[in-house]
């Protein structure tokens, strides 16, 4: 690239001399360099743009002058031609553009002093639709699910196969390793307080019905809304942006039988599944930090388990990985099913989706836990 | 404009994607203030061709020199500089949708971090009013938009610098032809007031004739004649038969020769 002679103003020092000759290369790219653009800000504001209209222009001496270079003289005469301006002709276009412009100016934007109460109305507005739009799609989902059970031959089951595989399986190794860990923390620390009661058997008790009843689901479900619920969002984002989901019911294939059904079905199969899958590897980290800390033999762990931890509440667990399953696709297709088309709605939805996924499955463990409170524990 | 000095050389320039060679010894030449404009098959490579100018495709061997700038081997600054002196239309815009119109066009002019707030938005408002936009548009967001004024708020945004070399990838497909025919007009203007060199892309016959001032072929994996529109017709090869003699092409040079006799 050439390098440019920089711009200069030359304003006049002295009152005697009222001409004002600018040189050197009016290019953006030898504008912005910082030293350059402070320089000539002083000076194109040292006068008020009448004073600078006063003075005699001389513009031959600029080599070469584009519309931002022509910009910066025009903002200092005012927007007004001064009236000696000795133009070369090549430059005359680009002020005549400026010419054209010179009466156009952004529409200022004003808030009302009542901002803040229209807000708290959108808000609202805005809660109600989200809740609107849920139950449309559950009640979208429930029409489906009839469809479905009228004629099972046609249910999108390769969907269905598809689902399970990627929120399922594709999931094994982060519950497992999860799911160990935080056994082996909680059966650390619940030993070390036991001991102080000499009450180390009872660590049985505890992780048994702990993991079985509230961790394994929610661990499972976390993890889940985390992986799957973003990942099912961003891929119905995806399809809105891309115009997949305007093609689907162009085409007539309902986007609630083939997008929303399959993958809450798969969730509802897969999620029970991973709960059971997290409790054991969770029981068996478990189990390793009880016998290295306590000194208690897996065999008498597993025998143990058995007698303590009443049936119940592997069914209460299991019944709440088929719930949280539903919530999590749910919620995903609800915030998938939302995004606008363009990139900032698209993070935006996968954002809430997740935050709301997580939230609605503590929720519901909350109401689970009141439902389910006199069953499964023995006093 | 023999004389002019070239803005673009690429010289034995070959690209392969995996096993496919998409372009094999590849040279051409653009000079200042022409507008060329490359015409090829569905495939050929003539948008890959493009993006190769512009630094976003790596070539297998070969380079291409902007400025004089070899855009893939070259330091930061320099590259930086080349970038600030050409301007891009993307085929479907490619505006940032979470930026208002004001705001993508304002965008390269706030990169330079220097120029101060004022000369930004009357510079905005210029180069939207050099595109036919008024300032109503300017707080719209992308997706409210149609497609004819995206592709007008990008033609904003790629000239916001005053570019010195314009690329414009398919600038009129998806337009009717009323809005096709201005945006070619607008392009014209711009050529003029701005002295632009432009290198284009296009499949549409009607926009190719009435801009380029030479055309380059692009077929068999190579650049297969370059000249103006009349020695490129003349040229014997299947894909030029097909493409410009077809009932299309014919149609497309009656009209252009039409208006030639009009002006005449």
């Amino acid at each position: 690239m050439p390098v440019n002679p920089i711009p200069q103003l030359n304003l006049p020092h002295s009152n005697a001399t009222q001409r004002v000759a600018p040189k050197g290369c009016w290019l953006v790219q030898s504008l912005t360099p910082k030293r350059t653009m402070r320089q000539l800000q002083r000076d194109l504001t040292r006068y008020t743009p009448e004073q600078m209209r006063s003075f005699e222009w001389d513009l031959h001496g600029i080599t070469s002058l584009d519309h931002i270079g022509a910009q910066m003289l025009w903002a200092a005469w005012g927007k007004q031609r001064p009236a000696q301006l000795h133009l070369p002709a090549a430059y005359e276009a680009v002020f005549e553009h400026l010419e054209q412009v010179r009466g156009l100016a952004l529409a200022k934007s004003h808030t009302s002093p009542f901002h803040w109460l229209s807000q708290i109305g959108d808000r609202t507005l805005g809660f109600a639709d989200h809740l609107q739009h849920m139950l449309l799609l559950m009640g979208q989902l429930s029409l489906d699910f009839l469809r479905l059970l009228a004629n099972p031959a046609r249910g999108p089951w390769k969907e269905v196969s598809a689902n399970i595989y990627r929120a399922g399986f594709q999931a094994l190794g982060i519950t497992a390793l999860v799911g160990m860990l935080i056994g082996v923390v909680i059966s650390y620390l619940s030993a070390q307080q036991l001991r102080n009661f000499g009450a180390d058997v009872f660590i049985v008790n505890m992780l048994g019905i702990a993991i079985i009843r509230e961790l394994g689901p929610m661990l499972a479900a976390i993890l889940v809304a985390g992986r799957s619920g973003s990942a099912i969002t961003a891929q119905l984002g995806v399809m809105r942006v891309t115009e997949e989901l305007d093609a689907m019911t162009v085409m007539g294939i309902s986007q609630g039988f083939r997008l929303v059904l399959p993958k809450v079905i798969a969730l509802a199969i897969a999620m029970p599944l991973l709960v059971i899958w997290t409790d054991v590897a969770a029981l068996i980290g478990g189990m390793i930090a009880a016998n290295m800390e306590l000194g208690i033999s897996y065999e008498f762990f597993l025998m143990k388990l058995r007698d303590v931890v009443p049936l119940a509440n592997y069914w209460i667990g299991l019944g709440k990985g088929v719930v949280f399953g539903i919530l999590i696709a749910l919620v995903a297709c609800h915030f998938g099913l939302r995004i606008r088309p363009n990139t900032e709605s698209l993070g935006r939805g996968t954002t809430s989706s997740v935050v709301t996924a997580i939230t609605v499955v503590i929720f519901a463990d909350a109401i689970f836990a009141v439902v389910f409170r006199g069953i499964g524990i023995q006093f | 404009m023999t004389s002019a000095p070239n803005i673009i050389e690429i010289d034995h320039l070959c690209t392969c994607f995996g096993r496919t060679v998409v372009h094999q010894d590849i040279n051409l030449r653009v000079a200042q203030g022409e507008i060329l404009s490359v015409v090829g098959g569905s495939g050929s490579g003539k948008t890959v061709l493009m993006r190769q100018m512009l630094g976003l495709e790596r070539p297998y061997s070969g380079s291409v020199k902007v400025f004089g700038v070899d855009v893939h081997r070259s330091k930061r600054q320099a590259l930086q500089d080349v970038r600030n002196n050409w301007g891009m239309l993307f085929q479907h815009g490619a505006l940032y949708s979470a930026l208002s119109v004001f705001e993508n066009v304002a965008r390269p002019l706030r990169e330079l971090r220097t120029l101060p707030e004022d000369v930004i938005t009357d510079i905005v408002l210029l180069k939207l009013h050099m595109v036919g936009l008024g300032p109503e548009h300017a707080k719209k967001m992308p997706a409210n938009l149609s497609g004819g004024m995206i592709k007008r708020v990008a033609l904003a945004r790629a000239i916001a610098l005053d570019p010195k070399l314009l690329f414009l990838d398919e600038p009129t497909a998806g337009l009717d032809p009323d809005r096709s025919e201005s945006f070619v007009s607008l392009i014209k203007d711009l050529h003029a007031n701005l002295n632009l060199t432009v290198v284009m892309v296009t499949h549409d016959l009607d926009t190719l004739f009435a801009l380029s001032g030479r055309i380059a072929v692009l077929a068999d994996k190579r650049v297969i004649t370059t000249g103006s529109t009349r020695e490129v017709v003349k040229f014997q090869h299947p894909f030029v038969e097909h493409f410009f003699l077809g009932g299309r092409g014919l149609r497309a040079l009656d009209a252009m020769a039409d208006q030639e006799k009009m002006r005449q």
